[in-house]
């Protein structure tokens, strides 16, 4: 049991950094005026889903497009048990990432049969087919495009039965203890901690080593008499097990199952975030994770009533052409900064942020290899 | 001998990192140590009252929401003495002056809904705990709308309802934080149908092209119910996503299936859309059981008779206000908007126009920003002068009562913004309706103590002991 938490002197530190990183949130975000409860579980919320991707698509290569499901699944299980049991998030987690791992199990070992691009065609249909269950099918489970909500009247059997019936909604709590929303942040983060560190455990494991095989040359894997399949398949449970955490995540901070978290926008923003911050790297999805909610939260609040602010030291008539223009890329415009931004990376840095990091780190240190860099650029010898 | 150096080296980083750990576990208790000062959340201590304005700028509903938004930033500048006041020297109540609310300027902050739950949830968040807005308002979407009402109640955030539609808003989804001006699809249905009985006769077979969520449930059932009390039947509906952009699939089947009225349940894009494309097909032209071919759509606006153009003359719908209404409230309203926009006000407009107003003055009567107490100040609250004659804010339900118009797109329209027509309109009294029939509950209006946390974000401290 040991042997699991003793890990090589590097990794610890790479953990004890992003851990300090994460904590420290509330700090280095307030000057970017994101330090909100809000954002900040948003922030450690979808770093799971991306970390959890990023062993499937990162380690194995098979891109697939239909993971915000398992985020959705997890959602609603998260929700009914809510509703159902108790509000005591611990059941919720647990539910929701078992129900969310029997999901990907399913649609892993059907999509698996096949790879490249009919894989991913196959995950995208089966994440459609969960979308428009949840979206219209299946509306009393779901209640469709309303959301699943907590009401007054939910059963909350465990909860009835150890205390009377409060007035208005009861909140998520964790063994009685209700949550705020920093404390909400601090769970997550915590949570995030943890996956991070399983993830860190699979990309120096032998089995993440056999990942990256599949990765680099599956063919040949089968000729050496390799099963490359339940590897694969395993992967992929695991990186809907994490979606399942993320999903349960979302309902845990604002009890809400929406079926908009299973269309494939959902699933291709988290394709995104892995390529922006850089695929198969440890902390790289992290990274495109938190740039994209940036973005989504911060950039489509500004108005040009902040951009007159923002842009008073320029000229008068200057300053409304500076807005007019800059106005067209914040609001409602924030897709298109965020696109641009996109297309600057993928050509410039193929490699996604983390790429950028390890030039800069070249440029700077005869080393030039930072710890979570080096781990993974390592590739079976040719 | 470099190899100790560097151990040295990570040692110390070791402790100065698990330092960094302890510290940043302890801020935020001491950051929110006296926060319970705070009466309820976002009390305003400094000279400016802060609203958030929850709109879809993207979407199928985003021409409604960039018209909200300009009927806030009026509201703002009317409350803040700008202007030439709009509605507010027509009030019935004369609390406002010009001086922001309570004394204080009104200041707001903006965000998209996408129109969807999650990223109005979110916006809403961002408004209420970093921009420490006291009231939430938008709308355009139901759904949203009903996420959004839930989140306030949560929160302890008055939300004032823009455009939301559906019976459930006020209905079985409705909150004691949640208020709604605009009229629902139970009160479009009892209003157009007299209407609907003249002009097309008591048999008649009905087809229902539905938006697939609660607003479009609720109107198709609403509906139904009305048109089937003329003696009208119903063919089975068919719903249809949100956002779908091409209706072809859902209208062909039409043709074929024997009805001989289209009710399109649709609003925004989707609306434009599908009747551009029903009446393409050449729907209108059509004779079925000997009588000619109409389309109905329920509630439609300026701005979707707009999109539609050509294809929207003749058809009947219902309004919760137009722009063209001869009494002085509107006729105010529409001199203000369309002096600083150019354009007259759609009735999303109006009623997030409306709602901000009714907000400022229910601070103002009950002197105070406290949540319950401007709950009571709103609840049961009757008014006049804000474009819809005499309204009661119904406080068993938070819901609006006042006349509904039936309007028809005009044949042969003067201007580019003369496309609708008021036909009839149905008093306050044959709109109103028992509030038993839909359930739900409000809740209750006890505030939320929890959302210190804002002071993360806002170390300054805006809020004094």
């Amino acid at each position: 049991m040991l042997q699991f938490f003793n890990v090589p002197r590097r990794d610890l530190l790479t953990f004890l950094a992003f851990s300090a990183v994460v904590l420290a949130m509330p700090l280095w975000l307030s000057p970017l005026g994101a330090a909100y409860p809000g954002l900040m579980q948003k922030f450690a919320i979808y770093a799971i889903f991306a970390l959890g991707f990023n062993i499937l698509f990162g380690l194995t290569g098979y891109l697939s497009f239909g993971h915000a499901a398992f985020v959705g699944v997890g959602s609603y299980t998260a929700v009914w048990s809510f509703k159902l049991l108790t509000m005591d998030v611990l059941p919720a987690m647990v539910f929701a990432v078992v129900v969310a791992g029997g999901f990907s199990l399913v649609i892993g070992y059907l999509s698996l049969r096949r790879s490249g691009i009919y894989f991913s065609i196959l995950t995208l249909a089966f994440a459609q087919m969960c979308y428009s269950l949840a979206y219209s099918v299946l509306t009393p489970i779901t209640n469709g495009e309303t959301s699943l909500q907590l009401t007054l009247r939910d059963p909350r059997i465990i909860d009835t039965a150890l205390a009377p019936r409060g007035e208005g909604l009861p909140s998520a709590s964790i063994l009685g203890h209700v949550f705020s929303g920093v404390e909400g942040f601090y769970f997550c983060a915590v949570m995030l901690i943890v996956g991070f560190f399983i993830s860190q455990k699979i990309f120096s494991s032998p089995f993440g080593m056999m990942l990256r095989a599949i990765k680099s040359n599956q063919v040949r894997m089968n000729y050496t008499g390799f099963n490359t399949r339940p590897y694969a398949l395993t992967a992929f449970v695991i990186s809907g097990m994490y979606a399942g955490l993320a999903g349960a995540l979302l309902a845990v901070t604002d009890p809400l199952a929406g079926a908009e978290r299973m269309q494939w926008t959902a699933s291709g923003e988290v394709v995104l975030m892995t390529i922006l911050g850089g695929v198969g790297t440890l902390i790289g999805p992290v990274i495109g994770a938190w740039l994209i909610k940036y973005f989504e939260n911060i950039f489509s609040a500004f108005n040009e009533q902040v951009l007159h602010r923002v842009f008073d030291w320029v000229p008068d008539g200057l300053e409304d052409i500076v807005v007019l223009i800059t106005s067209k890329f914040v609001g409602e415009g924030w897709h298109l900064t965020l696109g641009l931004l996109f297309v600057l990376i993928v050509v410039f840095l193929p490699g996604g942020v983390m790429e950028g990091v390890r030039r800069i780190a070249g440029l700077f240190g005869r080393r030039g290899k930072p710890s979570s860099g080096a781990a993974m650029r390592v590739q079976p010898a040719e | 001998m470099t190899d100790t150096l560097k151990g040295m080296r990570r040692r110390t980083l070791l402790k100065s990192g698990l330092a960094g750990i302890l510290a940043t576990g302890v801020a935020p208790l001491i950051f929110t140590r006296g926060a319970y000062a705070q009466e309820f959340c976002n009390a305003p201590t400094g000279d400016t009252v802060t609203l958030g304005f929850n709109v879809p700028q993207t979407g199928a509903y985003a021409d409604e929401g960039a018209d909200e938004l300009k009927a806030y930033e009026l509201a703002v500048e009317h409350l803040n003495g700008g202007g030439d006041g709009g509605m507010i020297p027509t009030f019935s109540s004369k609390t406002l002056k010009g001086s922001g609310i309570l004394g204080k300027k009104v200041a707001y902050v903006t965000g998209d809904t996408q129109t969807k739950a999650d990223a109005a949830r979110d916006s809403a968040r961002r408004m209420i705990e970093r921009d420490g807005a006291v009231m939430i308002t938008g709308g355009s979407s139901s759904g949203v709308a009903i996420a959004v009402q839930g989140l306030c109640q949560e929160m302890g955030v008055i939300f004032m309802a823009a455009l939301t539609h559906s019976n459930d808003t006020t209905g079985k989804d409705k909150k004691r934080y949640g208020f709604r001006h605009f009229f629902n699809a139970y009160q479009s249905g009892i209003a157009i149908a007299p209407t609907l009985g003249k002009a097309y006769g008591t048999d008649r077979i009905a087809y229902h092209l539905t938006a697939d969520y609660t607003w479009g449930w609720t109107q198709e059932e609403s509906m139904k119910n009305a048109t089937e009390a003329l003696g009208w039947k119903t063919i089975a509906p068919v719903r249809t996503p949100v956002g779908a952009g091409d209706f072809s699939q859902y209208i062909t089947p039409v043709l074929n299936s024997g009805a001989d009225v289209l009710v399109l349940n649709h609003y925004g894009f989707d609306m434009v859309n599908s009747l551009t494309q029903a009446v393409q097909f050449g729907l209108r032209d059509k004779q079925v059981n000997g009588k000619q071919f109409e389309i109905v759509v329920p509630l439609v606006s300026d701005l979707m008779a707009k999109g539609a153009g050509a294809s929207m003359k003749g058809i009947y719908g219902t309004a919760n206000w137009d722009w063209q209404l001869g009494d002085d409230a509107s006729k105010a309203f529409t001199k203000s908007f369309g002096a600083k926009f150019g354009q007259p006000p759609s009735q999303a407009a109006h009623t997030s126009y409306v709602q901000t107003l009714l907000y400022a003055d229910a601070c103002e009567r009950a002197g105070t920003f406290y949540p319950p107490e401007v709950i009571k100040a709103l609840e049961d609250y009757e008014f006049d002068g804000l474009g819809n004659g005499p309204t009661t804010y119904r406080g068993a339900d938070h819901q609006c009562f006042k006349d509904v118009y039936v309007v028809q797109g005009k044949q042969a329209p003067a201007n580019p913004f003369d496309l609708l027509q008021v036909v009839d309109v149905a008093s306050k009294d044959a709109v109103t309706y028992d509030p038993a029939i839909f359930g739900g509950e409000l809740g209750p209006d006890t505030p939320a103590m929890l959302i210190v946390d804002v002071l993360i974000s806002n170390p300054g401290g805006r809020f004094s002991r």
